[in-house]
Order: structure tokens, then C-alpha cells, then sequence
């Protein structure tokens, strides 16, 4: 899977249509080692759907699946997010 | 249910094919004409959305290629061999060709004239596109910010923006050359990968923002080179190309 390494600035699109601003800029925090990344900075994996992996220690940070209607979100890897830059 | 749907808040405009461009074997500019585009700011994307007469869609990423310049957006192109979307944006698409395009997106591999300069950007391959979509702003605007672009290539065929990165040089623009493959007699460039020790020669000692694009591996290479030579991680803006599936 590591050839299809990508980062936030690819599901920028998406990111906005979920939340409805801008969030390569939003700062989130990894749940596993706490280190706080811009989303953009952020690595993505596509599969069937995304997985965003924490660039320090590589958890899972969110996982997004949509079928260009419906959307569902598992974030349980971000302690927090930040919006705005 | 109507009126459910969470999805839809951006909208997919309809663009046109007004000119494809070649500009290597394997790359291709088209030009588009977006009817009620909002302007966009250098280094953000579009996604584009391609419909197949089954209804089959696919969508990708891409970033533009061009200043923001009322209803035109350029997006290049590279094929990727394999791929699902790009042998038809390359080999088939053409002038009058119509397409959906929703942005412009993103805002964290974005030139923001305010931050100042000096500004360092570094490029492998396709990576070029966003960072000269920032030159070609920087130029449009008249603005002075002292940058430097440093270009890995396989080869000078492999140069995308040959012409206008030349006819850009100077006005506190300089553009160095990495041809990592093979290099024209006379070669008077660099002809390495882009490691530490190339950038302790080319990297401006007080960079204000850097901006790196490129493959996965070369993107990492640079981004912890400069990090090893001193720049603040803060500075540095990464975006990674694909392979996207292409």
C-alpha cells in the first residue's frame, strides 16, 4: 500500500464537502502520540474509501467512505481538531 | 429522501476544452473555460469528475497549473500508465471536450504573498505544476519576493514549462535544474538527486516558507533534508503526487 501513499491536500475536496470549510489548514491532534499536524501534512491512503494516518507514528487518524451522498466518518484517531489556520 | 443528502455543498461546474498543450511525451496542459469561476489562489486543486456513457464515474485530484485569470483554468496533466482517468485527459480528450470540475479546494500548500521571502521551491517531476502556478502568479503580480526553484527531471525532455521557467528567470527569480537520468552534452546543471548536500547549495539560508511537491519518496527526501540542515519543520508546506490510480 505504500506506493499509494498520498496526503490531505488530495482529499481536499472531499474534506469540504464533509465539513463545509476549508480543512487542509485545520490543525488535528493524534491520538496515539499527540503530535499535532495541518490535515494537508497528513498522510491518505485510498482504498475504498481514505484512511489518514498520522505522519510521526502512522495510526489511523480518520477514515472517511462516501457514496457521493452519504457520508460516514470514523475519527476516533483525533483527540482533537482544530479549525482554522 | 430529497434534501438529505449531506453531500452537495460544493458545486460541479461544467469545463470545456478550450486548447491542450504538449508539453513532454507524457504531459499535457489543457485549458479550460469555467463558466463562473471564482478565482482560485496558487497551489490549490481542482477535482475533476469524469462520466462514462454507462454512468460509470471517476473522480481525481489535480492541481492548477495556472494564475487565477477569470473564467480559464489550467490543469497539466501527466499519464500515468494503467491509470483510469488520465490516458483519456492525455491521449483523447480535446478541444471542445466538456468535463465536470468542482473548486477551487485547499488552502495548506498555498502561496500566501504576505508571509514574505525568501521563498524556496522545490519540485520532482509533475510536482512542478503547483509551484508554477505560484510563479506564475508571483510574475502576474509584479511581486518581488526573492524565490528560488530547484527542478528534479529524469531528463531535459522531461522538463515541463521549459520555455516560460527560462523567459521567468531573474527579478529575484532563480531556477536551478536537477537532471537525475541523463543530461545534455554541455550540461551545465545539477545532475543528482535532491539530497542535503544539494540543498545546503541551493536552499536560501532564511527561508520564510518553503513549498515541496513531488512523489511520496522525494517529497519525504527533501522535506527531512531541509529539516536536517536547520529549516524550522514550520515553514515547510509538503504535497505528495500520487500514483492516484491515475
Amino acid at each position: 500500500m505504500e506506493a499509494l501513499t498520498l496526503d490531505g491536500n488530495a482529499v481536499a475536496g472531499l474534506l469540504l464537502e464533509v465539513f463545509g470549510t476549508e480543512m487542509t489548514t485545520a490543525h488535528g491532534v493524534c491520538a496515539g502520540c499527540g503530535a499535532s499536524d495541518q490535515l494537508g501534512a497528513v498522510r491518505v491512503y485510498r482504498a475504498a474509501g481514505y484512511v489518514l494516518r498520522c505522519p510521526h507514528c502512522e495510526a489511523v487518524l480518520a477514515k472517511l467512505v462516501t457514496d457521493g451522498e452519504r457520508a460516514w466518518l470514523d475519527l476516533r484517531g483525533l483527540r482533537s481538531l482544530q479549525l482554522g489556520d | 429522501m430529497e434534501g438529505t443528502a449531506v453531500l452537495g455543498r460544493l458545486t460541479w461546474r461544467v469545463a470545456e476544452i478550450a486548447d491542450v498543450r504538449t508539453e513532454t511525451p507524457t504531459v499535457k496542459t489543457l485549458v479550460l473555460d469555467v463558466g463562473g469561476w471564482p478565482g482560485h489562489r496558487a497551489g490549490q486543486h481542482v477535482d475533476v469528475r469524469l462520466t462514462a456513457e454507462d454512468g460509470y464515474q471517476a473522480e481525481r485530484s489535480y492541481s492548477i497549473a495556472s494564475a487565477s485569470d477569470g473564467s480559464v483554468v489550467e490543469l497539466t496533466v501527466e499519464l500515468v500508465e494503467d491509470g483510469e482517468v488520465s490516458p483519456y485527459l492525455t491521449e483523447v480528450a480535446g478541444r471542445g471536450d466538456q468535463m465536470e470540475i468542482r473548486g477551487p479546494v485547499g488552502g495548506y500548500f498555498v502561496w500566501d504573498p504576505r508571509v514574505g521571502g525568501p521563498v524556496l521551491l522545490v519540485g520532482g517531476g509533475s510536482g512542478i505544476v503547483p509551484l508554477m502556478a505560484m510563479l506564475r502568479q508571483r510574475a502576474a503580480a509584479g511581486d518581488d519576493v526573492p524565490a528560488r526553484l530547484l527542478y528534479s527531471a529524469r531528463a531535459w525532455d522531461d522538463v515541463i514549462y521549459r520555455e516560460e521557467l527560462e523567459a521567468m528567470r531573474g527579478g529575484g527569480l532563480d531556477v536551478a535544474y536537477t537532471l537525475t537520468r541523463s543530461q545534455p552534452d554541455g550540461w551545465t546543471g545539477y545532475s543528482r538527486r535532491v539530497d542535503a548536500e544539494l540543498l545546503r547549495k541551493v536552499a536560501q539560508p532564511d527561508v520564510a516558507r518553503a513549498f515541496v511537491c513531488g512523489p511520496t519518496p522525494f517529497v519525504e527526501a527533501v522535506a527531512s533534508a531541509l529539516v536536517s540542515l536547520g529549516h524550522d519543520p514550520g515553514r515547510i508546506r509538503t504535497e505528495r503526487f500520487g500514483p492516484t490510480g491515475g
